[in-house]
C-alpha cells in the first residue's frame, strides 16, 4: 500500500518500521473476515485494515491522535486473529503496539478513561496489591448490584466486579523466589515465569506446573527480581513501565542462566508469553537488547514444552471425559501454537472438542474486558453459544484471561496444566465436576473430535 | 489517480441537511461523518484508487436501505453501495458527493432449505459464510472467488464474481436464484424465487453483474448443492508459461472438466510457498492446480486420463494431494495468492480478463514480452480452465512513474484479451479501473444500450456513478 512519510519522517526508527509494516499490506480485505471487532460491529473502522488505514493516516500526518483513532484502536482486541490470516505477512502486533503507544502520549484521555487505566496499571501487575483490592470489591460485589445506568464507567465498573472471583484463594508456591528440585535425574532446568495476576486469581496453575515438571525431572526456577512480563501495561500502550518490567525480568533470568544455566524459560499464561517471545523486539533500542533477544528465544509455552520432554499419563481415565478445547488467541494467532495442547490433552486420555469459529476471541484479551465491556461481553455470549452443543464437561485453555472469561456461564473452565498433572499422578482439578455429574451427562453424539478447524 | 465526476456543489452546500436526514433514519451508531472515521472508507481492494467519501452510512435492515435511498434520490445525492470493500476493480470507489452504504451490518443466514436446495441470505453475509453455515449437513456454495473468507454475497452479485470451482459450478449468476432489490426510489422488489426459473423476462440476469448500478440487493436466495463425495487436487510442474498453458487447452480439449484448473507462475508460486507451505514446486516455471471430485474411483479415473495428458508436456514432477491437510494447504496457497503477492511487491494491479483457452500459450507469451517492455514484473496467477487470466502487475504506488507504467501495460494486456476473442472483464467487474476501455470492447451504439438500461433503472445515474462506462461520455449524457 503507498505510503507518503517525508525523508525527514522516515530517518527515525519507530516510523521506518511502520512505514515497512504499513507497504506490506495490499489492502485486500482478509483480515476483517476474522477480526471479532469487525465481526460483531460492522464497521471498517473497527477491522484490522481500517485501523491499519488509521494509524497510517496519524503517523503520515505526524499529528495526534484525535478521538476517533484512540477510541476505534482501543477497540482492538490484539488477538491478532488478522496476523494469521494475513497472506501478505503484515506485522500487525507491531504497528499496533506504536500506535498505542503513540496514541498514549498524545491524546488526552476522559478523565475517568485516565484513571481507569492508571488504576489498572498500577494494581494488575502487582500481586500484593491485587490481592488488596480483590479483597476489597469481594465487598464491593455487594453492592455491585446498586450500580446502576448505562454510562460506560458504570458498564465497566460492573464488569471488574463480575471478574473478581468469589472466594479469594490462598497463596501459591510461587509468590516466593525458588528453586523446586527435580525428581529423580535432572533432565532439564527451566524458569517458570511466575506473573503477576495470574498467580493471586489462580495459584493452583504454576502449582500444578511445577508438580508437573518436577515430577518429569525438571528443575524450576522461580527466579530473584522476575516479576509481572509487561503485558498488560504493554497493551495499555504504558511503554515506559512496560519496559521497566521487561527489563527486570530479562535482567533475573541472565543471571540465572549465567549462574545455574536455563534451558528454556516456561509460561503457562500464554497471554505473557507472547509478548516474553518479543522482547528481542521490545528491548531493541536498549543496553540489553542481545539478552532480551536470548532470553525471547529460550521462552517456550508450558504445552511446547511438555511436547519436547515426551509427556506421558501416568494413569488411564477413570471415566470418559470430553473436553472443550478453548484456543487462546495469545496461543493461537500470537504464538501460532494450535496442535499441542490438544495433542498432549489426547494423550492424557480426554476427548477433546473444538468449537465452530474457533480463531474468533473471547472477548477477554487483559484488560479489554473491563474496558471495553460491551464487545468483550457480545464475545463471550458468541464463545459460549459455540461451546455449549459440543456438550463438553469442562473447558479447557492455556490462558488465565480466557478461563475467567469463560466462568461464571455453569460450564467448569480448567487450565490445560492442571488437567495434564491430574493424569500424571496430580491431585483432581477441583473445578472438574464431580464423578457423579460428569457419569450423568453424555456428550454430544455427533461430536467430530478430531475435526480440523478452518483453513483460516 | 483516477479522474471521478466533479461533485454536486448543491449537494455540499446542503452537508449538514443531508447528515440529518440520514440520521433521522438510522440510528446514530450507523451514520459516519466524522473525516477521521470516513478515511479508512476512501478506498477498497484497489487501494490506489482513494477518494473520501461524502458520508458512509451502515443500514441493519432491508427498509433502512430502502430508505436512505428514497432519501439520497429526493435530495439528487450519488450512492456508492459497498460490501467488503474487496473489489479489486475499485466497483467500490467513493466520491466526494456519494454516500457510501455499507452493507457489513446485514450479515445474517436466514433460511437453509435442504430439501429444496436454497438458502436465504442477507447481502452482508461472506461467500464462504455460506457454506459455513451448512457444510455441516452436507451442503456447499459453489462460487468461491478467492477474496471468499471476507467478500460479501452483495457484492458478488454486483460483480457476477466467480472463482476457482466455477469451471465445473458456473458463476454467481448460475448460483442465485432470487434478489431483493432496492431500487433507487426506495421500492423493494423481489427477483426470481426459490426455483431455478421464473416467469417472463430475466430480471435476475440483469441485475446479477450490474455493479450496483440498478439498485442495492439486500437478500439473496442462493443456491446450494449437496458437496461431492470426495475431492483430490493434484499439482503438475512445468518448464514454461506456454507449455503450461498449452497443456491447459488438451485438458480442457480432450471433454474432461476438472472442478478447478489454475494456473500460477514462478513468482506467484514463490510468493505462495512462503505463505502456506503447501509444498510447491519452487524449480518450475510455471505450475498448474487441478482438482477433481467424486468417487475414489471416478477420481481416479480422472486423475490418470489427466495425468496421462500432462505427460505429454514434459512435466518436471506430477503430484497427487494424499491427505485433506496436503489438498487444503495447495488451496490455501492459491486462494491468498494475492496477497501473498504483498511479500515480494509493495504494490500491484491485479488484472482480469478472459480468452478463449486455446490462446492462451500465445497470450502468455505476449504479456511475457510485454513486461520485458515494460520492465515490471508479473505474477500470473489464474482461473486457467475457463481462460480467466489475472496477471498481477507489480510496481511501487510511492513512484508515480511505475504506477503510469503499471497502468499502461495493465490496459495493454486487456486490449489483448479482446483482440484475440476475449473479454476485458472476468470475474472482477469493470469498475473504475476498466471503464475506459469499455470503448475497446464495445462499439458506440452498444454502450448507449447499455446506458439506456441504466437509465431505465436509475434516471438520475445516481447510483455507483462513475463506474463501468467511459468518464469522458457518461456525465454528459447522464446530464
Amino acid at each position: 500500500m503507498q505510503t507518503s512519510f517525508t525523508a525527514e519522517q522516515l530517518a527515525a526508527p519507530d516510523i521506518a518500521i511502520a512505514d515497512r509494516i504499513l507497504r506490506s499490506c495490499v489492502h485486500c480485505g482478509f483480515c476483517t473476515a476474522t477480526c471479532p471487532s469487525f465481526v460483531v460491529v460492522g464497521d471498517e473502522d473497527d477491522s484490522p485494515r481500517g485501523r491499519i488505514y488509521l494509524i497510517k493516516d496519524m503517523l503520515e500526518t505526524g499529528a495526534p491522535a484525535s478521538e476517533p483513532v484512540a477510541f476505534h484502536l482501543d477497540r482492538c482486541l490484539s488477538c491478532l486473529a488478522c496476523m494469521t490470516t494475513c497472506p501478505s505477512g503484515v506485522d500487525y502486533m507491531h504497528l499496533i503496539d506504536y500506535a498505542r503507544v503513540r496514541v498514549e502520549e498524545t491524546y488526552q484521555r476522559p478523565r475517568h478513561d485516565r484513571a481507569l487505566r492508571a488504576l489498572l496499571a498500577a494494581i494488575l501487575p502487582y500481586p500484593a496489591r491485587l490481592r488488596a483490592a480483590l479483597r476489597g470489591a469481594r465487598l464491593a460485589r455487594f453492592a455491585g448490584g446498586l450500580i446502576g445506568g448505562e454510562t460506560l464507567f458504570a458498564q465497566r465498573l460492573r464488569a471488574m466486579l463480575d471478574l473478581a472471583p468469589g472466594a479469594l484463594p490462598g497463596r501459591g508456591a510461587t509468590e516466593r523466589q525458588g528453586v523446586f528440585p527435580p525428581q529423580g535425574t535432572r533432565r532439564a532446568r527451566v524458569a517458570l515465569l511466575a506473573g503477576c495476576a495470574q498467580q493471586v486469581l489462580d495459584p493452583g496453575i504454576h502449582d500444578a506446573t511445577i508438580r508437573l515438571l518436577t515430577r518429569m525431572g525438571v528443575e524450576v526456577v522461580v527466579a530473584r527480581g522476575a516479576g509481572c512480563c509487561g503485558a498488560l501495561t504493554h497493551h495499555l500502550g504504558k511503554h515506559a513501565a512496560a519496559l521497566d518490567f521487561a527489563r527486570a525480568n530479562v535482567a533475573a533470568w541472565s543471571r540465572e542462566i549465567d549462574t545455574d544455566g536455563l534451558d528454556a524459560i516456561v509460561t503457562d499464561t500464554s497471554g505473557c508469553g507472547t509478548v516474553l517471545k518479543d522482547y528481542g523486539f521490545l528491548l531493541r533500542d536498549t543496553p540489553e537488547a542481545e539478552r532480551a533477544a536470548r532470553i525471547a528465544s529460550l521462552a517456550v509455552d508450558i504445552s511446547e514444552l511438555l511436547l519436547r520432554l515426551d509427556y506421558q499419563p501416568s494413569r488411564p481415565p477413570e471415566q470418559p471425559i470430553t473436553l472443550a478445547y478453548h484456543a487462546a488467541c495469545s496461543l493461537q494467532h500470537g504464538q501460532k501454537i494450535t496442535d499441542a495442547p490438544k495433542i498432549l490433552l489426547k494423550r492424557a486420555g480426554f476427548t477433546v472438542a473444538e468449537p465452530r469459529d474457533a480463531h474468533l476471541c473471547c472477548g477477554s484479551a487483559g484488560t479489554y474486558n473491563i474496558l471495553q465491556p460491551d464487545i468483550a461481553g457480545q464475545l463471550r455470549a458468541r464463545k459460549l453459544e459455540t461451546i455449549k452443543p459440543l456438550k463438553p464437561h469442562a473447558i479447557a485453555a492455556g490462558n488465565i484471561g480466557c478461563l475467567t472469561q469463560l466462568g461464571g456461564a455453569g460450564l467448569s473452565t480448567i487450565h490445560t496444566v492442571e488437567l495434564l498433572d491430574w493424569m500424571a499422578g496430580g491431585p483432581r482439578p477441583a473445578q472438574l465436576p464431580a464423578e457423579a455429574a460428569i457419569a450423568a451427562t453424555q456428550p454430544h453424539p455427533e461430536l467430530e473430535t478430531d475435526g480440523e478447524p478452518g483453513w483460516v | 489517480m483516477i479522474d471521478l465526476p466533479a461533485p454536486k456543489q448543491d449537494v455540499l452546500d446542503r452537508r449538514d441537511a443531508v447528515y440529518e436526514g440520514l440520521r433521522a433514519i438510522l440510528p446514530a451508531r450507523g451514520v459516519i461523518t466524522d473525516p477521521a472515521r470516513l478515511k479508512p472508507y476512501e478506498t477498497d481492494g484497489l487501494s490506489s484508487y482513494r477518494q473520501m467519501p461524502f458520508a458512509v452510512v451502515l443500514p441493519e435492515t432491508t427498509e433502512q436501505v430502502a430508505a436512505v435511498l428514497r432519501f439520497c434520490h429526493q435530495n439528487g445525492v450519488r450512492v456508492v453501495p459497498r460490501g467488503a470493500g474487496t473489489s479489486l476493480s475499485g466497483g467500490a470507489l467513493p466520491l466526494a458527493d456519494a454516500v457510501v452504504v455499507g452493507m457489513m451490518r446485514m450479515n445474517r443466514i436466514l433460511e437453509a432449505n435442504y430439501g429444496d436446495r436454497y438458502a436465504v441470505v442477507q447481502a452482508g453475509v461472506t461467500n464462504l459464510g455460506i457454506t459455513k453455515a451448512v457444510e455441516a449437513d452436507g451442503f456447499f456454495y459453489a462460487p468461491d472467488p478467492s477474496s471468499q473468507l471476507a467478500c460479501m454475497i452483495g457484492g458478488n452479485i454486483g460483480m457476477n464474481s466467480g472463482g476457482a470451482h466455477c469451471l465445473k459450478y458456473g458463476v454467481t449468476a448460475n448460483n442465485v436464484l432470487g434478489i431483493t432489490l432496492v431500487t433507487i426510489e426506495g421500492e423493494i422488489v423481489k427477483l426470481g424465487g426459490t426455483h431455478l426459473d421464473t416467469a417472463g423476462y430475466d430480471w435476475l440476469g440483469l441485475a446479477i453483474g450490474s455493479e450496483g448500478q440498478l439498485g442495492i440487493a439486500t437478500e439473496i436466495i442462493v443456491r446450494i448443492l449437496r458437496a461431492p463425495e470426495g475431492t483430490r487436487a493434484m499439482l503438475a510442474a512445468f518448464r514454461a508459461n506456454e507449455v503450461a498453458g498449452a497443456c491447459v487447452d488438451a485438458i480442457i480439449g480432450s471433454g474432461i472438466i476438472p472442478v478447478a484448473l489454475e494456473f500460477m507462475d514462478r513468482p506467484a508460486i514463490h510468493a505462495c510457498e512462503a505463505f502456506a507451505h503447501a509444498g510447491y514446486p519452487l524449480d518450475a516455471e510455471a505450475m498448474l492446480i487441478i482438482e477433481v471430485e467424486g468417487s475414489v474411483a471416478e477420481q481416479d479415473a480422472l486423475l490418470g486420463r489427466i495425468k496421462e495428458i500432462c505427460a505429454q508436456f514434459d512435466p518436471i514432477s506430477l503430484k497427487v494431494s494424499q491427505s485433506d491437510e496436503e489438498s487444503a494447504a495447495i488451496w490455501k496457497g492459491r486462494k491468498g495468492a494475492f496477497g501473498a503477492i504483498g511479500r515480494i511487491s509493495p504494490d500491484y494491479l491485479c488484472m482480469d480478463g478472459t480468452i478463449p483457452t486455446s490462446t492462451l500459450p500465445r497470450v502468455l507469451h505476449r504479456i511475457g514480452e510485454m513486461s520485458a517492455q515494460y520492465g515490471l514484473q508479473v505474477a500470473n496467477i489464474f482461473h486457467a480452465g475457463d481462460g480467466n487470466l489475472h496477471p498481477l502487475i507489480m510496481f511501487d504506488a510511492n513512484n508515480a512513474d511505475s504506477m503510469h507504467k503499471a497502468e499502461a501495460f495493465g490496459a495493454d494486456i486487456l486490449r489483448l484479451c479482446v483482440e484475440v476473442g476475449g473479454c476485458l472483464t472476468g470475474e472482477h467487474g469493470v469498475g473504475v479501473e476498466k471503464r475506459d476501455l469499455m470503448g475497446v470492447q464495445f462499439t458506440d451504439t452498444e454502450l448507449d444500450q447499455q446506458r439506456r438500461i441504466k437509465t431505465a433503472f436509475d434516471p438520475d445515474w445516481l447510483l455507483n456513478t462513475a463506474k463501468v462506462f467511459p468518464l469522458s461520455d457518461t456525465i454528459p449524457r447522464a446530464a
